[in-house]
């Protein structure tokens, strides 16, 4: 009983000196892969015992908060220009570069069958506003205004224009109603490839230029293993499938 | 140093503040009088409704409009019909949200000023023929004056340093929603920051001036 009791002691000494070896990594995550995270996250920690604790916002705000000395360690940005900037900044691991996902713009109403499949809800122009992210900030408002370009509705739409802040206060405008659509990422109105509630429609990818979500070690990161695993963890078959769930799609291997 | 957005932001926000400060004295003067001189049990639940501005974090306000003003919610569907126009990401909605983000600023000085009246020289003013709307004009608001002026500055500069609840509600329209602070932080956004500097010292010297000229007229008490 006695030894029993002991070489339970140990068991739980070594758990607890085995715990003290899994490690956190800070993530600073665009806004619209903040849900695909956490569910990544938990699949990380039961893979590898490594915490994760992330900040979402807009990829530029997040940017300028590295920029500033943010105690981020991996930044998983909306685009590919941003994560580009820190390297040459010298804020990023150069070679630590790559692609985890390519996201995929829509235009979204929370009403059902307001936005037809083709989209000529755009031309009609019957609402009062239509909500995007901030083109200036968010890949995804930039994204939009090029869809609007090339749709030659830039002009006519201007006044009736909307910005969120980021991508999940476009999101939160549409939802709530206060704008009768607006363009947000179909990760953030799909689950399993499926359109949650409302109406789509899938923008045609001639209409912008691919956005191509970049993640990048962060120089304050370097020397965390974890760090290292979770960007090694991303490239994984699991978390892959992970990410095409949640509705982006995967960059063509080299 | 400054563009004409800048420019625009910074006009959009005076007419805010201006507008927000006109309609908070006319409706802070008779709240204020009644709860300087209530003895209600209303009295301290009153008092603390109109403080909780003061410790509410802005984007808690912005979310309940946002929600209530918006075409789902009641406010907002209560205004569509009667055939008016729903208030987020207008110029009105930021109005409206800035008098209840103000209230305390404008109605607790106007409060302070009124509690500590010598109410026997209305009741002598009375005694003398006036009648009590025309004895509260001409004794107790000259006699109230310090208070109106702190209302006044305390309830324009709040307003004038007003963000979180514009950027929940306002969707950056220019000339419409996207005030000062709200421009200011796009340039930061937009990691421009020369011009972020800009308006930045521009606040830093309308709230020193503000605080030094209140400084100065309660000086004089």
């Amino acid at each position: 009983m006695n030894l029993f009791k002991r070489s339970g002691l140990v068991v739980a000494l070594l758990l607890a000196s085995g715990q003290a070896w899994s490690a956190e990594v800070q993530v600073a995550v665009a806004a619209n892969f903040s849900k695909p995270l956490e569910v990544l996250a938990t699949a990380f920690k039961a893979s590898s015992g490594h915490e994760l604790n992330m900040s979402a916002g807009a990829s530029g705000k997040l940017y300028a908060q590295i920029e500033n000395g943010a105690p981020f360690e991996v930044f998983l940005s909306a685009d590919s220009k941003t994560p580009q900037k820190l390297v040459e900044a010298q804020l990023a691991v150069a070679e630590s570069q790559f692609t985890y996902a390519l996201g995929k713009l829509v235009l979204w109403s929370s009403t059902q069958d307001y936005i037809d499949p083709q989209g000529e809800v755009l031309k009609k122009q019957e609402f009062k506003h239509l909500a995007i992210a901030n083109p200036q900030t968010a890949p995804y408002g930039a994204a939009a205004v090029e869809a609007l370009d090339h749709l030659g509705l830039k002009k006519s739409l201007e006044s009736k224009l909307v910005q969120g802040e980021n991508i999940s206060q476009t999101y939160d405008f549409v939802s709530t109603g206060n704008a009768e659509l607006g363009f947000v990422a179909w990760s953030q109105v799909a689950q399993e490839g499926v359109l949650k509630a409302g109406s789509v429609w899938q923008i045609p990818e001639d209409l912008y230029t691919p956005i191509q979500q970049d993640a990048v070690l962060l120089l304050k990161g370097k020397d965390n293993k974890a760090a290292q695993a979770f960007l090694d963890f991303l490239k994984t078959p699991q978390a892959q499938q992970l990410i095409t769930k949640a509705g982006y799609g995967l960059a063509k291997p080299h | 140093m400054l563009g004409a957005e800048d420019w625009t932001a910074i006009f959009l926000s005076l007419k805010l503040a201006g507008l927000t400060t006109v309609l908070l004295l006319l409706i802070a003067i008779p709240l204020a009088w009644h709860l300087a001189q209530t003895q209600g049990w209303w009295k301290t639940p009153l008092n603390a409704l109109v403080a909780l501005p003061l410790v509410l974090p802005p984007t808690v306000l912005g979310f309940y409009l946002l929600i209530l003003l918006g075409p789902k919610g009641w406010i907002g569907q209560m205004m569509q019909a009667v055939g008016l126009e729903t208030l987020p990401f207008s110029f009105n909605g930021l109005l409206l949200a800035s008098m209840l983000y103000s209230l305390p600023f404008v109605v607790q000085p106007i409060q302070a000023v009124f509690s500590s009246f010598d109410k026997r020289l209305l009741e002598a003013a009375m005694t003398l023929g006036a009648h009590p709307l025309d004895a509260f004009l001409t004794v107790v608001l000259p006699l109230s004056k310090q208070g109106f002026l702190t209302a006044t500055v305390l309830g324009f500069a709040h307003t004038i340093g007003e963000f979180g609840v514009v950027l929940m509600i306002g969707g950056n329209i220019s000339g419409e929603t996207r005030v000062v602070s709200v421009q200011l932080y796009n340039h930061v956004e937009a990691m421009n920051y020369q011009a972020a500097h800009g308006l930045a010292a521009l606040l830093v010297l309308f709230s020193f001036a503000v605080l030094l000229s209140l400084y100065y007229l309660n000086r004089g008490k």
